[in-house]
């Protein structure tokens, strides 16, 4: 059984981060769309944290004013 | 005003920046430089943790200026603290490779009409065995006797006739195929033929002669006025409180700097990292120095490696593909930078402006560093330039100046 039967239509996929999956699904003859996409900071909460501090619409301290 | 406002701000003030070439003097008359001061390249550094070439660069310049004799007498001097050493940018001033200046090397004047700020750089010596490079032989040390002595005095008279508004030559340039960093003929083509004017009422005779042959065998010649340009569009920005904006890329062979306009003039600084690129013929990567110079602030305003796109023979030059990879490494560059440049515009991108204001926090945020073309210095004294490549800032750099910035986010 594949997963057409099972979902009664052609199957089309979009693939968030590691290509893998994109480049396998792929091979295999089903439509992908990869995004292209990593966590902020490669991951790392601290500097995660860092940058959201100091975001465009977030700023502590900031007056809000233009 | 909070960091988009900031960021703005930064952003107004860096593409409405207006260079203009006013003049040509001895540094100790541009900006008062004393003697026994010998300015370099990048972030601070003392002698024993400079690497070769600019050791070797220093020893030509004490030779040249007469404040040591020979060799060892120059390397004695530096080595018992008989000098002071200062980053060029801490004196408006910018230099590639090495970047050492001295007091009576001529410098360019450039004047940032919009703003009223000025900026320095010395007369590019050309390719090859020179000062800035490492190389410090009896040829390299005449030339630069020759810069101080006849062209020096030649440009500045030429320049005080007419001075030369910069922004259109760059702006025509970026369209002619220069990237800025390791192509400039277009740009320097541009600014001999306006030059040449004013040089022609100055001068006459072998004077004339030498500085013309001079002019029209050296590719590379507008690049010190790229730089100096450059320096001077992005002096306003410093102290936007709270703009997370890079004002500053710098290298000294030992570490790369950057600076930040909510920081001020502080350095924040990573080991600097090794070029990628093609050899001249009998080097190779072994025979490399690390990375150097403050010619990155040529990528700090949005051109080299930043405008690979507008320059796709560049990008063979250095080794990093052609067209189409060329547009992929600016289309990279856009995603770490606010804004495009409303004059620098990029024919193979639909006249799109060059990426301008590169953002720390899109630095970190992605992972992605900016790219920088630039010259390989011999890492063994004397050798001079080796090769051209590319390379990467560091990442260590960005990370830093986030953490500083969110510490104080003004």
């Amino acid at each position: 059984m594949t997963l057409e039967t099972v979902l009664g239509r052609p199957l089309r996929v979009i693939n968030l981060g590691l290509d893998a999956f994109a480049l396998e699904l792929q091979a295999a003859g089903v439509q992908v769309v990869h995004v292209d996409w990593s966590p902020p900071a490669g991951g790392d909460p601290r500097l995660a944290a860092l940058l959201t501090r100091l975001d465009d619409d977030d700023s502590p301290g900031g007056d809000q004013e233009r | 005003m909070n960091v988009k406002a900031a960021n703005a701000e930064a952003l107004r003030r860096l593409t409405a920046a207006e260079p203009v070439l006013i003049d040509c003097v001895p540094a100790s008359e541009a900006f008062g430089l004393e003697p026994q001061t010998v300015l370099h390249a990048g972030p601070p550094i003392e002698w024993t943790a400079m690497s070769p070439p600019v050791q070797g660069a220093i020893v030509g310049a004490l030779r040249y200026e007469g404040w040591a004799p020979s060799e060892a007498a120059a390397i004695d001097l530096a080595a018992r603290g008989g000098l002071r050493f200062e980053p060029c940018h801490h004196r408006g001033a910018v230099g590639p490779m090495a970047g050492i200046v001295t007091g009576s090397m001529p410098v360019f004047v450039i004047l940032n009409r919009a703003f009223g700020n000025r900026a320095y750089a010395t007369i590019n010596e050309g390719l090859g065995r020179v000062l800035r490079y490492g190389a410090n032989d009896e040829n390299v040390l005449a030339r630069l006797a020759w810069l101080r002595d006849e062209v020096g005095p030649l440009l500045g008279r030429a320049l005080r006739r007419k001075s030369l508004d910069l922004r259109p030559i760059m702006a025509q340039a970026v369209r002619m195929g220069d990237e800025m960093h390791q192509r400039n003929i277009a740009a320097s083509a541009l600014l001999a033929r306006a030059l040449f004017p004013s040089l022609a009422r100055e001068a006459n005779g072998p004077a004339l002669t030498r500085f013309v042959d001079f002019l029209g065998d050296h590719d590379q010649f507008f690049l010190n006025l790229a730089m100096a340009a450059a320096k001077a569009a992005l002096d306003p920005l410093v102290g936007i409180a709270g703009s997370t904006v890079v004002t500053t890329m710098a290298r000294n062979g030992t570490e790369f700097g950057i600076r930040v306009a909510g920081c001020g003039g502080r350095w924040f600084t990573a080991p600097v990292n090794m070029p990628q690129g093609l050899y001249f013929p009998g080097f190779g990567p072994e025979d490399a120095n690390p990375d150097m110079g403050d010619s990155a602030i040529v990528e700090t305003v949005g051109l080299g490696g930043m405008a690979m796109a507008t320059s796709p023979a560049v990008a063979r030059f250095v080794g990093a593909g052609g067209l189409a990879e060329a547009i992929r490494i600016t289309e990279e560059m856009r995603e770490i930078t606010l804004g495009e440049h409303p004059h620098f515009r990029i024919p193979t991108q639909d006249d799109r402006g060059t990426p301008v204001g590169i953002d720390v926090r899109r630095v970190v945020a992605t992972g992605i560093t900016p790219l920088i073309n630039t010259g390989i210095a011999g890492r063994k004294i004397g050798v001079g330039q080796v090769g051209a490549g590319f390379v990467r800032a560091p990442l260590g750099c960005f990370t830093a100046a986030l953490e500083a910035l969110a510490a104080d986010p003004a």
